[in-house]
């Protein structure tokens, strides 16, 4: 069958450990209150402390790594490290943002059992101040810290309040409530549909965070949570002491009253160093977005697509990376992910922006696109970048044999590598580890071949020139047409070029068929690896990985790698 | 922010508050906690705004994306009509609804989480937004031309004949797979 393990083996991995260290703590943290120091507290609340604590560590642990996959410029500085010795685990870095949502499930789940437990132990706490019974152990165990100046066991402290009255009024008990609306808040506004279509709501929602971890930091500080002190336990020993409560105190009784105190905050232990990272990380994109970025061209091309060329000193990019644009005449907060599309060897970088939302529609008017004539160039915008990132298409040319996918503007990563290739052959200082590429752009309507297919078109003339026709196999797919351009195609079906992109190869039309596309490059390259790179939709991803398991044998190995925003 | 639909995020949080009331709920209730008659009341409440919030509404601008098996939600929703297409009518249900979570602990966070929905509903309601039903398109196939009754009885006309010559010295270009069999072998 396939070679899954090669795919997905070490993400597999990376997924057991983390979920064996959130099982090991959640059980050791339980079994650490079941201890003689926590013996009166159990009186009060039984095992719904343990229930409470343990996710609580959990819970520790899980926000210390929250915090660490969107730090886009660590993680790039890493794979940079990384990449020279295992490119496995280069690629395990390109799943940040799903490592990021399953520790925020994982959250969201231990913030649930915790608040559940907890709700019982507000409940048992209060049980135990009403119940004023003088021969009842949790009285007693409550009544303590009202006279002397032993401290509290029980943090209700008389029976005229109640447990809401009580939650709003402790330290723990109001920043847990702040934090879980922030946490409630942020996980509504993240859901897939409101990301995906108002980012602007998910991304200002998101910043909720820093009330999150302020919250989460100071949620210990009331220590609520009581046990029994060393040196009471000294003169107070649980075992013998516990049924001759009524006896504490006493000078025949041997038993003392015994004194609590609660733990000192632990949290802020898991996650300083995560927060200074990340505070890190902000200041290093503040800081790259101060450096002087100059729009050097505009390009408008058909299908609401924008081209800007700019220059910013010290810019060095690799192929197929992103940057964040910023504009702060459109807007001082956002900043959005572009993918480059020119080679590292041109001495501008460039990027294709789609026209589809407000703020890029707003980038598009800035630069003068409703007007007909020429803006002057200190009438363009003072744009900001931050990056580049680095994805998975820089793997491009450590691979034999490469098939790249784009689907529709999925196709902008590929631009960039394809130009770099020509760069390459060109200047042929290098030898170029990369022999044969097959290039698949699968595109619902004709306009937006218009400026690809330029490129397309003098890099087909190159290569004849170099004699290198075979280096590059591109099929374009044309998922969806009109009639009455089906009838100027069928009329110009037997020309020389293509009617639609004016290449030598011709547009194909409907989807690829995936799995002979596989089987024919399979037995056209034995024995080595190919890398499959894919920009698109998700479904699309899911059968490419499909199809490269399945048809990764003895021999030759298909990997498979997503690039994603 | 120009472009947002405050009810699609209003109906996300909503639809978490009811399941949040409703876990509250069920807790009060099984732990048989003082005040469980809010508690009772909380399941009933929960159980309704998730019945409530569970289909989407369709987008103004753009393509909805429907919850798996919302049809029949939709269907008993829409029932109502000017009562639960108003998102006005929602704000304040839901402004309501949330009180009686107030007076017990476990159903606290959902009492705030309804009172957050609620407001951004109200954001909705200001901004003229309504709840639409996503009804299944019926597919009305285009009839078939007039003329398209039979199969051609004639061949297909042949290009004129200045193409033809052309063909003719450019062999490989004018070959073609002939889709019927031309010899007379058979």
């Amino acid at each position: 069958m396939g070679n899954f393990v090669a795919n997905e083996g070490l993400s597999i991995f990376v997924i057991l450990v983390w979920l064996g260290i959130n099982a090991y703590l959640f059980v050791q943290f339980y079994m650490n209150f079941l201890v003689e120091r926590w013996f009166y507290t159990r009186v009060l609340l039984g095992h719904a402390l343990s229930w409470a604590r343990a996710p609580a560590a959990c819970l520790n642990f899980n926000c210390m790594l929250i915090l660490l996959p969107v730090c886009r410029n660590l993680l790039s500085f890493l794979r940079g490290s990384i990449q020279c010795c295992s490119r496995t685990a280069a690629r395990q870095l390109d799943r940040n943002l799903t490592f990021h949502k399953l520790v925020a499930y994982m959250i969201a789940f231990h913030t649930a059992v915790h608040i559940i437990a907890h709700l019982f132990n507000f409940e048992y706490f209060m049980d135990a101040q009403l119940n004023r019974n003088h021969s009842h152990l949790p009285f007693i165990l409550s009544e303590i810290g009202n006279d002397e100046n032993v401290s509290f066991l029980n943090p209700i402290r008389s029976n005229e309040t109640s447990p809401t009255i009580v939650m709003f009024t402790t330290i723990a008990g109001l920043t847990g409530v702040v934090i879980t609306l922030a946490l409630i808040l942020i996980i509504t506004s993240s859901m897939e549909v409101i990301r995906r279509s108002y980012f602007e709501v998910f991304w200002y929602t998101h910043h909720l965070f820093v009330i999150f971890f302020i919250g989460l930091v100071f949620h210990g500080f009331g220590r609520i949570v009581r046990g029994q002190t060393s040196r009471s336990l000294d003169s107070n020993d649980p075992d013998v002491c516990a049924d001759r409560f009524e006896d504490w105190g006493k000078n025949e009784s041997g038993c003392a009253v015994p004194a609590f105190a609660g733990n000192p905050p632990m949290t802020w232990k898991w996650v300083v160093g995560p927060m200074f990272l990340y505070v890190c990380e902000r200041l290093v994109r503040i800081y790259r977005s101060h450096q002087k970025v100059v729009i050097t061209k505009v390009v408008m091309h058909p299908s609401k697509t924008l081209e800007l060329q700019m220059k910013k000193k010290g810019f060095h990019m690799e192929v197929g990376q992103y940057v964040f644009i910023q504009c702060p005449s459109i807007s001082r907060l956002e900043w959005h992910p572009f993918t480059l599309t020119s080679a590292p060897e041109e001495d501008y970088f460039s990027v294709h922006v789609r026209i589809v939302g407000d703020w890029t529609q707003a980038l598009y008017e800035a630069c003068g696109g409703n007007k007909s004539e020429l803006q002057e160039a200190w009438k363009l915008p003072k744009v900001a970048i931050d990056g580049p990132f680095g994805t998975a298409s820089e793997d491009v040319f450590r691979y034999e044999v490469v098939m790249l996918v784009g689907a529709g503007i999925g196709v902008t990563p590929f631009a960039s590598i394809l130009k770099s290739v020509w760069y390459k052959h060109i200047q042929n200082n290098e030898g170029v580890f990369t022999k044969k590429i097959y290039f698949y752009w699968l595109c619902p309507e004709t306009e937006a071949f218009e400026w690809f297919a330029d490129l397309l078109q003098s890099l087909e003339r190159q290569m004849a020139e170099k004699d290198m026709a075979d280096f590059l196999s591109y099929n374009i797919y044309l998922t969806r047409w009109k009639e009455k351009e089906a009838a100027h195609l069928r009329v110009h079906h037997e020309d020389e070029n293509d009617p639609i992109t004016g290449l030598k190869q011709k547009t194909l039309y409907g989807k690829p068929n995936w799995d002979n596309e596989f089987t024919n490059i399979a037995s056209t390259h034995p024995g080595s690896k190919v890398g499959v790179f894919l920009c698109g939709p998700p479904m699309l991803g899911k059968s490419l990985e499909k199809e490269s398991i399945s048809h990764t044998e003895a021999g030759v190995k298909f990997i498979f790698n997503k690039e994603n925003f | 922010m120009g472009r947002i639909e405050w009810a699609m995020w209003a109906n996300e949080q909503a639809l978490a508050a009811g399941l949040i009331l409703l876990a509250g709920g069920i807790v009060g209730v099984a732990g048989q906690f003082r005040g469980w008659e809010f508690a009772s009341y909380a399941i009933a409440a929960g159980v309704f705004v998730c019945l409530l919030e569970y289909p989407r509404s369709k987008r103004a601008k753009g393509t909805s994306v429907e919850r798996t098996g919302q049809y029949c939600f939709t269907v008993c929703v829409k029932a109502f009509g000017p009562v639960t297409r108003n998102y006005y009518v929602r704000a304040f249900l839901h402004a309501a609804l949330c009180v009686p979570g107030g007076f017990m602990l476990a159903t606290v966070l959902g009492c705030v989480c309804l009172g957050i929905a609620s407001l951004i509903y109200l954001a909705a309601a200001v901004r003229g937004e309504h709840w639409e039903p996503i009804l299944p398109r019926k597919d009305t196939r285009k009839p078939v031309a007039e003329s398209i009754k039979s199969p051609p009885q004639n061949p297909p006309p042949r290009p004129p004949p200045e193409i033809r010559r052309k063909q003719a010295k450019d062999v490989e270009g004018a070959a073609y797979d002939n889709p019927m069999s031309v010899t007379d072998d058979e």
